[in-house]
C-alpha cells in the first residue's frame, strides 16, 4: 500500500512505528503534540470531529446530523437507550460498517483532520490507528500470545525478541500480564470473561493506536470484572483517546470525562460529563439520567 | 380403565424412544451382518484345512478339502424326514480332472481318514493338487523315492522358488529397463524425422542413437541367455505325484509355490500358515486371472488414486466455497450456483465417467500428447486412461461434497472473530487466512472425509478412466519420474468385480471376493480413521470460544 507522504493522508510507515526505540514501546502518536509544548489548562486538542453525518442502513437512516468533537486523551462515552444508534457511530469511526453491504455515510468523520471517509483513506492503516473492543469478548481460538501478537504480525512484525516485549508491554497495559504470564500460550478461551475482555483490550493496545474504541466492553461482565475494566479505561487515557460506548450511566460518570446522549439516531446532548450529569441542559437528557425515561 | 395408562404411555414418549432405539439397533445389526458374512466367508479361505481321503461306494476314491455341506433340495424321504445331505469339495488337480470342486453324498461315502502323507501344492498355475508324494526326479532320474522323497522335496521347492523370483526380476527389472531405453531410443530417433528429413547434425544424432540402441540388444541377449539357463536349471527337478485316481503325474518344481501337508500340522503351525498366507494376499500380486495370489497392486491403486483425487479436490472445493462464501454478493446467481452444485452431487457417477473420458482422456490427454509427447503417437501417453484422469474425475464427483462442507465449515465461523481480526488491520485476506481458515477446518474436513468415503468406493467412472484388471506396473516404482500419472492402475472396487464376474473359476473366486471386499471396507475405513484423527486435533486446536 502506496502511501504518498506528501499527501495530508500519509500515515506514518507501520515498520517506523515499530522501530526498536531505548524506551521500550516506540513514541507515542501524539507525541508531536506534545513537542509543540504544554497546551494551555483548558484546551482540549480534537482527535475526532464529526460534522453534519448521517448514516444509512441500506433504506434505513441510523444517525442523523450528528457533530461533535472527540478530545485527545480523554475518555468520551456515547449513552443512550438501546437501538438509538451509539454502536453505529462508533463503529463508523474505524469505518467497520464498511463490511455491511448497503451502508452509506454523508458528512465528515475526520480523525486529526483527516476525512476517515475520502476515498484516498487506507482502510487498514486507518484500522491500525483505530482500535476497537468489542461488546462481547471474541478472543481467537489461539495462544494468549498469538491473540496479543496478531496486530503486529499482521503488519509484519517479526523476531521473538520484538514480539515478546510488544506482548509483555501490552498485557501490562492491560493490567493482564500478572495473572498469565505463565502461561501466555495457553489457549485464550481457557481465561475468565473479564480476563477474555482484558485480553481483547491487550490485543487492541498491541497494534499501537491512537483511539481505542469499546462498544460496551463490560456489559456481559460480573461487577468486580467490570471494576478492573473501569479502572483500566481510567488509566489508558494517558496514552490514548478512549471512545466508549456503554447504556449503563454509572458507568459513564464513572469514567467518562465528555459524554454524548443519543436517542433515536440523534445526538441530543454533548458535553462535559459532569455538567450532563449535574446539569443537562435537554428536558430528555434529564429524563433519561434520572430513569424517568420510557 | 385400560385407556388411561395407554395414554399415560403414549404420552409419556417412551414410545417414541423404543422407536427411534430401534430403527439404531436396526441399523446396527445389518451393518454387523454384513461385516460378518464378508469375514466369515472369506478369511476362511487361508486356513489349511485338513485333506479327506474318501472312498465312495461306486469303488473310487477321492482326495480333497471340504468347502461346504448343504441339504439336497427336494430330498425328504421317509427314510431322511429332514433330506439327505451332501458336501461339496475342493479336489483341485483342475488340469487332470477338468473340474476344480465336487459335490459328494452323504450316503455315497463309505470310509473316509485323514492320511498324515496327502500333500497340496499350491501351484502357479491350474490351481492346487491334492496327492501322495511318490518320487522326486532330477533331469528325469530318479533322486528320492517313497517316504523319502518329502524331506528332500521341501528345500528344493524354496530354492525353486529362488530361482522364480531371481528369472522374475530378470524379466521385470533388467529386461524391463533395456525394453523402456530401447523404446525411448526408438522414440528418439522418431522424433529426430518428425519433420520428414534430418540435417546433418540430426544424421549424426540418429547414427550416435542406433549404436546404443544396438549395445543394448547385445545387452539383452546377453540377459536372455543367463535367463534360458535360470530357467533350465528352474525346471531341472520334478516330483511324481500320484492322485486320487491312482493316475501319476510329474510336476516341475518350478510351477510349485508350496507344497503342504496339512494333517500332520499341529494347531500352530497351522496358524503360522495362516498369517502367511494372508501376508501372502494383502502383499503379493496377482495369478491366475486374478483369482489367486494376492492383491497388492489394487490396494495400491486405491489409496494412490484417493489420495491425488484429495490433492486435485481440496484447493478447487476449499477456493470455490470460499468464493461463494466470502467474496461473492450473495443474490439470487449466487442462490442458482449453490444449488447447481448441490445438484451436481446426485448426478449418477457413470455420468462423470463419460465426461472424464471425453473431456479429461480424449481432449485434455489428447492435446498434452499433442503438445509434449508427439513422437511416440499415434500410441496415446496422456491420451488413453491414466490414474492421473481417473483421479480427476472422482474430484470432480466429490468436489460439491467439499464445496458444501467448506461452506457451512466457512458459516460456521463466528462474526465476532471476522470483525475482531478487521478491527486489528487486518486485510480481509488475511483475516480468512489466519482466522476464518483454521475455524472452518474441522468442517472442511468433514468435507474431505465424505469426499475419500465416495471416491474410494466409487467404480463405475473409473472403468471408463483407467482401472484395468491387471496393471503390470505400479504408478509409484524406482524408474524416474518416480510417480507415473499416465499409467493405469487396478482399483480395489473393480478387482471385485473382475474377480466375482470374470474370472474361468468363479467358485474359487468367492472367497477372494469377500477377501477383497473386507479389504475394501479396511482400507476406506483405514482413511477415514486418519483424517478423522487429523480433523479431531485440529478441532481441540481450534476449539470455538466459550465465554
Ligand atoms: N446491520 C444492520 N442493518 C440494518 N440495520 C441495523 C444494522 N445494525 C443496526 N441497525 C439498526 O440501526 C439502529 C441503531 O443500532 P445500534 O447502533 O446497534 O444501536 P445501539 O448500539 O445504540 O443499541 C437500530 O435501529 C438498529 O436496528
Ligand atoms: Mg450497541
Amino acid at each position: 500500500m502506496p502511501v504518498n507522504p506528501a499527501s495530508p493522508y500519509a500515515l506514518k510507515s507501520v515498520r517506523d512505528r515499530w522501530a526498536p526505540s531505548p524506551a521500550g514501546l516506540p513514541p507515542k502518536a501524539d507525541e508531536a503534540s506534545q513537542k509543540a509544548g504544554p497546551l494551555p489548562a483548558g484546551h482540549q486538542e480534537v482527535k475526532i470531529k464529526i460534522a453534519g453525518m448521517h448514516f444509512h442502513y441500506g433504506a434505513t437512516q441510523a444517525l442523523f446530523n450528528i457533530n461533535l468533537a472527540v478530545p485527545t486523551n480523554h475518555v468520551t462515552a456515547f449513552i443512550g437507550p438501546s437501538g438509538c444508534g451509539k454502536s453505529t457511530l462508533l463503529r463508523c469511526l474505524n469505518r467497520l460498517n464498511d463490511l455491511i453491504e448497503g451502508t452509506r455515510v454523508e458528512g465528515r468523520v475526520e480523525l486529526d483532520g483527516m476525512n476517515l471517509y475520502d476515498p484516498q483513506v487506507d482502510v487498514t492503516d486507518l484500522r491500525k490507528r483505530v482500535g476497537m473492543v468489542f461488546q462481547k469478548s471474541n478472543p481467537f481460538p489461539k495462544s494468549i500470545y498469538d491473540n496479543v501478537a496478531y496486530g503486529p504480525r499482521m503488519q509484519g512484525v517479526r523476531g521473538t525478541g520484538v514480539l515478546d516485549r510488544l506482548v509483555e508491554e501490552s498485557l501490562k497495559g492491560a493490567s493482564l500480564w500478572e495473572e498469565v504470564k505463565d502461561r501466555l500460550h495457553h489457549s485464550a478461551t481457557g481465561l475468565s470473561g473479564g480476563q477474555q475482555q482484558r485480553l481483547c483490550i491487550a490485543r487492541a493496545l498491541a497494534v499501537q493506536p491512537e483511539v481505542i474504541l469499546m462498544d460496551e466492553p463490560c456489559s456481559a461482565l460480573d461487577p468486580i470484572a467490570t471494576g478492573r475494566i473501569e479502572e483500566l479505561i481510567f488509566s489508558l487515557k494517558t496514552r490514548y483517546t478512549v471512545v466508549i460506548v456503554t447504556h449503563n450511566m454509572q458507568q459513564a460518570a464513572r469514567v467518562s470525562d465528555r459524554c454524548g446522549f443519543f436517542l433515536m439516531g440523534e445526538l441530543v446532548e454533548y458535553g462535559d460529563t459532569q455538567t450532563i450529569f449535574t446539569n443537562p441542559r435537554d428536558k430528555r437528557t434529564e429524563d433519561y439520567i434520572t430513569g424517568r425515561f420510557g | 380403565m385400560t385407556r388411561a395408562p395407554l395414554k399415560a404411555f403414549w404420552k409419556s414418549g417412551e414410545l417414541f424412544v423404543w422407536l427411534t432405539a430401534s430403527g439404531v439397533a436396526l441399523s446396527l445389526l445389518m451393518i454387523g451382518a454384513l461385516l460378518g458374512l464378508i469375514m466369515v466367508k472369506g478369511l476362511g479361505q487361508f486356513w489349511p484345512a485338513d485333506i479327506l481321503e474318501i472312498r465312495l461306494a461306486d469303488g473310487r476314491t477321492l482326495i480333497g478339502q471340504p468347502i461346504n455341506s448343504e441339504t439336497i433340495p427336494h430330498s425328504t424321504s421317509q427314510a431322511h424326514p429332514d433330506g439327505k445331505r451332501r458336501t461339496r469339495f475342493r479336489v483341485g488337480n483342475q488340469d487332470a480332472f477338468g473340474y476344480d470342486f465336487k459335490w459328494v453324498d452323504a450316503d455315497a461315502v463309505v470310509a473316509q481318514a485323514k492320511p498324515f502323507d496327502l500333500t497340496v501344492f499350491n501351484r502357479r498355475e491350474w490351481g492346487p493338487l491334492y496327492g501322495r508324494v511318490r518320487a522326486l526326479y532330477r533331469e528325469a532320474a530318479p533322486v528320492a523315492e517313497g517316504p523319502a522323497a518329502w524331506p528332500a522335496l521341501l528345500p528344493l521347492i524354496e530354492q525353486a522358488n529362488r530361482l522364480h523370483e531371481r528369472i522374475h526380476r530378470i524379466e521385470h527389472d533388467e529386461i524391463g529397463e533395456i525394453n523402456r531405453r530401447l523404446e525411448s531410443l526408438r522414440l528418439q530417433r522418431q522424433a529426430l524425422r518428425l519433420d520428414n528429413r534430418l540435417t546433418d547434425d540430426e544424421t549424426t544424432t540418429d547414427l550416435g542413437l542406433q549404436q546404443t540402441m544396438a549395445g543394448l540388444e547385445e545387452e539383452y541377449q546377453r540377459q536372455a541367455a543367463t535367463l534360458d539357463s535360470l530357467r533350465r536349471q528352474a525346471g531341472a527337478y520334478e516330483v511324481a505325484v500320484s492322485l486320487s485316481t491312482g493316475q501319476e503325474v510329474r510336476l516341475p518344481l518350478s510351477k510349485v509355490i508350496t507344497a503342504l501337508r496339512p494333517n500332520e500340522m499341529d494347531w500352530s503351525l497351522k496358524t503360522l500358515t495362516y498369517l502367511g498366507n494372508l501376508w501372502e494376499f494383502l502383499s503379493g500380486e496377482p495369478r491366475e486371472a486374478n483369482t489367486e495370489g494376492g492383491i497388492f497392486p489394487t490396494i495400491f491403486g486405491t489409496v494412490m488414486m484417493v489420495l491425488i483425487m484429495t490433492v486435485a479436490v481440496m484447493p478447487f472445493g476449499v477456493m470455490a466455497a470460499l468464493y461463494l462464501r466470502e467474496y461473492a454478493r450473495q443474490g439470487p446467481l449466487v442462490q442458482l450456483v449453490r444449488i447447481a452444485v448441490n445438484n451436481l452431487a446426485g448426478v449418477p457417477s457413470i455420468v462423470f465417467g463419460v465426461f472424464g473420458l471425453g473431456f479429461f482422456v480424449y481432449t485434455v490427454g489428447g492435446t498434452v500428447d499433442a503438445l509434449f509427447f508427439p513422437e511416440a503417437l499415434p500410441n496415446p501417453t496422456y491420451g488413453t486412461g491414466g490414474i492421473l484422469w481417473a483421479s480427476l474425475t472422482l474430484a470432480l464427483l466429490t468436489v460439491p461434497v467439499v464445496i458444501v462442507a467448506t461452506e457451512e465449515g466457512l458459516s460456521s465461523v463466528p462474526r465476532d472473530f471476522r470483525e475482531g481480526s478487521i478491527a486489528l488491520g487486518a486485510t480481509k485476506l488475511e483475516t480468512i487466512r489466519h482466522v476464518v481458515l483454521p475455524c472452518a477446518l474441522p468442517g472442511i474436513l468433514t468435507g474431505l472425509i465424505l469426499a475419500m468415503a465416495r471416491a474410494a468406493g466409487e467404480v463405475a467412472p473409473l472403468m471408463l478412466t483407467g482401472v484395468v484388471k491387471l496393471a503390470p506396473d505400479l504408478p509409484v516404482d524406482g524408474q524416474f519420474p518416480f510417480l507415473h500419472l499416465d499409467r493405469k492402475f487396478m482399483h480395489l472396487g473393480f478387482h471385485i468385480y473382475d474377480v466375482g464376474f470374470q474370472s474361468p473359476n468363479v467358485e474359487a473366486a468367492k472367497p477372494m471376493v469377500y477377501m477383497t471386499t473386507l479389504t475394501l471396507i479396511a482400507v476406506v475405513v483405514l482413511l477415514n480413521l486418519v483424517a478423522v484423527m487429523i480433523r479431531n486435533h485440529l478441532r481441540k486446536r481450534y476449539a470455538a470460544s466459550a465465554v
